[in-house]
Parts: structure tokens; sequence; C-alpha cells
């Protein structure tokens, strides 16, 4: 167990590399100067344009500059702006908020998704198991800002249920959007722990299960259960990294200070050091999670071994 | 978010269930149908699947021939009508430029279409060219392939759009056919890893079947084997991926023009509507419904198909 998961952390340097770079070379790559529009409405003076190249170490070659700011990473410094704000203090501020939202999505995804799912699973061309179909077709043909805008125009503005933007990022104040990001997936988890459920309830261990005269309760919620959701849990766990990721439109919709709105910004301003800083936890959050689904799967299901 | 690489999470079939299509020679009669033949069969038989067709050649005739179905200009704005409500003249009513939404509807299929169409045929060809060479021959060439499909598949997917759409349109003004192509560019590239992983593991099962095998024993070239032998058996599971992507690169298209960095003026899409009539959402909601329900109908029609040709190609569904 401790030498395979020293062997996935291992693996996952050269992915972090990788992608750091990609996003790091494509942020700093872009024609143009990286300084224009950052002083106002007059020029950079040379001083601060000389002082900023020097910081950045633009003068060097890109595998150097990546180099040097790799080092900066290791030491966990993230950098600075061109405005002189710590990068780290921006994450700090914004991560636990898109965290939120994230994990609300999360845990409605996989409370809506599985209990559709296992609803359906259980009752083969029933009607519960027809609406779940359909209902998850019209969800995963919705894209997102579609979704968040027309719950925010009918329940937000016209009858006046929900509060049309976030005003506290508490965990209650994001139960709509992290509801609005999670209906994509929603229907996607409640599609797999359907065909996974369909699939064990005819499995040998369940017949055995019921001829023992095991209550229903137990060979479904234990049994039956237990083998069907580690398909759908390898799902949601590389899904909280998607959500993040993928929080730009809902948090746009619905002014969620996360880090969706802030790398947009730094996109457009190219404020290089903020994005690879963001794009770097954003893909940190991504391999922590495909580890951690790998070994609660071993969890689940004692037959996965690691060696 | 619209993520792809979800689509695919029904689209792996058993690799043995496929080995029926295996040698394709010349059809003769008395032949027992391939697999192809029996989805073609079964898919017949269902109305899920006429009910796609008929909405997605609906959808193609719009995209091919906008006039048939408006004569108004789609690029005619009169601040005079400014956010009119939908009337007998302007079924769909005007935004707040005084476009006229039915007309920027109908015109506005065009560029979804071919972005959705041009970014599954790029990923799909790119991914599977790779994904079976990778598959066939393993050694380093996987081991290249796999390891830049894991970096692609790391950068989280709207993120990765983002930045590779900004370095590429930080050109500054550009022709409609450059706008289209780079937004099918950078979905292409950041999507190919999925079909990628898709082929290569479908061409890795079927690599060990017998006939593989024989065919290698008998002499035939790698050319051959890969052409005549693993392509025919390893198209069902991309084949579906393809169908549900297309309908999900419709819905990125979307969701990056309603950004302001995927498509954008002078070319017309059900994005780049969303994206102008987001902020008058209170007074004008009907300039953002309808072309937002227009995309939602053709996504879905993209997504029926697909799941009604996974389950016709998948023996174990039926």
């Amino acid at each position: 167990m401790g030498r395979y998961v020293l062997r996935r952390l291992l693996q996952m340097i050269p992915v972090f590399l990788g992608t750091t770079f990609l996003i790091y070379v494509l942020v700093w790559a872009v024609p143009g100067d990286p300084f224009a529009g950052k002083c106002g409405e007059r020029d950079c003076p040379d001083s601060y344009v000389s002082a900023m190249r020097e910081e950045f170490n633009l003068d060097d070659p890109v595998v150097v500059q990546y180099g040097e700011y790799l080092l900066n990473l290791v030491r966990g410094d993230f950098g600075r702006t061109s405005s002189g704000v710590e990068v780290s203090d921006r994450i700090v501020e914004t991560f636990p908020v898109t965290l939120r939202l994230a994990l609300v999505a999360l845990v409605v995804e996989a409370v809506i998704g599985i209990t559709a799912g296992v609803v359906s699973g259980l009752r083969n061309r029933g009607f519960l198991d027809s609406l779940v179909l359909v209902s998850t077709l019209f969800l995963i043909s919705i894209p997102v800002f579609v979704t968040g805008y027309v719950v925010q125009l009918v329940f937000g503005l016209q009858l006046g249920w929900i509060s049309p933007t976030v005003s506290t990022p508490t965990f209650g104040g994001l139960i709509v959007p992290g509801l609005v990001l999670a209906s994509l997936s929603m229907a996607y988890v409640a599609r797999l722990s359907r065909a996974s459920i369909s699939e064990n309830r005819r499995a040998d261990y369940v017949r055995t299960a019921l001829a023992k005269g095991l209550p229903q309760s137990r060979i479904v919620g234990v049994h039956v259960l237990r083998n069907s959701l580690i398909p759908v849990i390898t799902f949601l766990g590389t899904d909280l990294g998607a959500f993040m990721g993928g929080a730009i439109v809902t948090e746009g919709i619905f002014n969620v200070p996360g880090i969706g709105g802030l790398v947009f910004r730094s996109v457009q301003t190219k404020e290089g050091a903020m994005v690879t800083g963001l794009v770097t936890v954003l893909v940190l959050v991504y391999l922590v999670m495909t580890l951690v689904v790998d070994l609660l799967c071993a969890v689940l299901d004692p037959r996965i071994r690691y060696e | 978010m619209s993520d792809p690489s979800a689509a695919a999470a029904g689209a792996a079939l058993g690799a043995d269930a496929r080995v029926t299509a295996a040698e394709g020679g010349p059809e003769r009669q008395d032949r027992p149908r391939g697999l192809f033949g029996d989805a073609w069969r079964e898919l017949r038989a269902r109305p899920l699947f006429w009910i796609s067709v008929s909405l997605i050649s609906l959808v193609l005739l719009l995209a091919a021939f906008p006039a048939l179905f408006t004569s108004a200009d789609p690029a005619f704005g009169d601040l005079g009508r400014s956010r009119e409500a939908p009337s007998a003249d302007a079924w769909f009513g005007y935004d707040n430029q005084g476009y006229d939404v039915y007309a920027r509807v109908v015109h506005g299929t065009r560029a979804s279409i071919v972005v959705g169409v041009l970014a599954t045929l790029g990923t799909v060809l790119i991914g599977s060219v790779l994904g079976i060479l990778a598959g066939f021959h393993g050694g380093w060439p996987d081991a290249v392939v796999s390891r830049v499909a894991d970096v692609l598949v790391g950068v989280p997917f709207v993120l990765g759009a983002i930045v590779v759409l900004s370095t590429l349109n930080a050109a500054g003004s550009a022709s409609a056919t450059r706008i289209v192509a780079q937004v099918v560019l950078s979905i292409a590239l950041l999507s190919w890893p999925v079909a990628m992983r898709i082929m290569r593991s479908a061409a890795v099962a079927a690599k060990q079947q017998d006939y593989v095998k024989a065919a290698r024993a008998l002499g035939a070239s790698p050319r051959r084997v890969i052409l005549r032998h693993l392509l025919p058996n390893c198209l069902a599971p991309v084949l579906v991926y393809s169908t549900i992507a297309l309908g999900a690169f419709i819905g990125v298209e979307a969701t990056l023009s309603y950004l302001g960095i995927g498509l954008r003026q002078p070319v017309v899409s059900w994005g780049v509507m969303i994206n102008g009539a987001k902020d008058y959402i209170r007074v004008a909601p009907h300039a953002l419904l309808f072309p937002a329900g227009f995309l939602t109908v053709t996504v879905l029609a993209f997504v029926m198909l697909g799941d009604a040709v996974r389950e016709a190609l998948d023996p174990k569904l039926r």
C-alpha cells in the first residue's frame, strides 16, 4: 500500500510538470506587451518595466523562466502580480469559496444522482426508470449557463424565491449555484449508478444473499450498493477537480467571489503569475483526488489490490 | 460544465462482442449479419432514433439554407425597436441592438453546427490515429502519447480553453474563418486525449484476439492488420463517443462564446447571442431564451442519437 502510494506520487510529478509548463508557456508566450495598460492611462515608466522584467525573469529563455518559477513554487512563493499583490493571498481569499461551492455541488450530485440511479436501476423498465432516463437526457443537453440563467430568471427575478446573486458565500448561500453547477454531472451519476446497479443485481453473490434469507434492504444497501458504487466514486472524485475548474461560468452568473472570476480576469489582463498559480492549485486538486479515489476503491472492494 | 470526457463514460463496449464484425470482406447474401448490420436493424425499430434524426435533419437544413426560413437580415440592427417583445413581425422579438432574434437564431445555426462538426472530426481523427497506433505498437510511442494525454486531461477543460483562446485571440481583429478555426482548434486540442484513450484500450484488447494473431502469422503487414482487422473492431466505441461529443461540443462552443472568448462578431452563433443578451436578462429575457432553447434542442438531439447508437452497438444492453 505504502509503496503504491509512493509510486503514484512519483508518477504525478511528470503530469504536474507538463501541465504547469504548458500553461506557463501559453500565458507568457502571448504576443503583445505584458505591461501594457498596467500603469493607468500613461505608459509604464522604463524603471517599472525593467523591474518587472527582472521580477518575472522575462529576459531569460522560457525554460529557464519556468525553472525559476518552479523553484519559487517549491519554496512556497507563488510570486506577485504586476501591481504587487501576493498571488498566494488572493488564492487564500478565493480558494475556500470555490472549494465550498464544489463541495456543495458534489454532495448534491452524489445524493440526487445516486438516489435516482438506485431507484431506477432496481426497477427495470418501469415508470420511474423512464422518468429518470428522460430527465437525465434533458439535464445532459442543457448547458450549465442556460440552467443558471433560467434558474436565476425564474426563481430569483420572477418568483422571488431565492436571491438572484450570492451575497454571502456560506454553504447555505451556495446551495442554488451548487445545484446548477452539479446539474450536468448529476445526470451522468444517475445513469452510471443505474447501469451499475442493474448489472450487479443479477450477480451470483446477490442470489446467494437472497437464498440465505437476508432482508431486501440489507442485500441492496450492503451487497449491491457497495459493489455498484465503485465506478460512481471514481466519477465523483475526478469531478471535484472538474467542478473547481468549471465553476467559472456558475460563479459569473451568481456573482460568487471565487477562483473562476479571478482566473478569468487574470487571463484577460495578462496577469501571468496569477493564472499559473491558480492553475497549479487546480491541477494539484485534480491529481490528489484521482489518488484518493483509487485508494477509496480498494476500501470498497477488497478484490482490488495495489502492489 | 459541459465536459465531453464525461460523455465517454458509457462508451466502452466489451471488445469480444465486436469480434463478430471481424473480417469485413465482400457482402454475401447468406452471410450472418455483422455488428453494424445488427445495430442498424435495432436502430430502425426505435422511435427515439427517428425523433433525433428528424431533429438533426431540421437543424442541418437550417444551417445549410437559412434563407429558406427567414428573409430578415441578421446583421441589420435598428435601435428604434430595441428589446421589443415577440410579435407577428418578429416571432422571437428584438434584442438590445434591435436585431431580429428569429433571423439571428436561424443564421446562427451554421456557425454552431460547423464548430461542432469540425471539432468532433478533429478530436476523433487525431485521437483515433494516435490511439490505434499507440495501442498496436505499444512501447515508447505508447508511453509518450499516453503521458501527453495525461497532461492535457489534467488541465481543467474550460480553463485550458480560456488560456489557449486568449493566446490565439491576442492577434486582435480577425476574419470570421479564423475565429471559427481558433475555436475548433482549441476544442480539438483539449479533447483528443479522450478519443485516444477509448481507441487505445479497444486496440489493446483487439490486439490479443486470435484473428489478429492469425493475420500476423500469415505475414500481414502492420498496416494491413491495423486497417483491415483492428480498425473495424475498434470503431464502435469511438463512433458512440463522437455522436455524444458532437452535441457536447456545440454546448462547449456556446459556453466559450458566452464567456466572450469563443466566437464573436461578425460571426453569429447561439453562444454569441446569449453573450449579448445576458446583461439585459431582466428586461428582455426572450433574447436569451430563444437561442438557449435552440441550443438545448440541438444538443438533446445529438445526445439522444448517441444514446440510441450506443444501445444498438452494445449487445449487452439488448
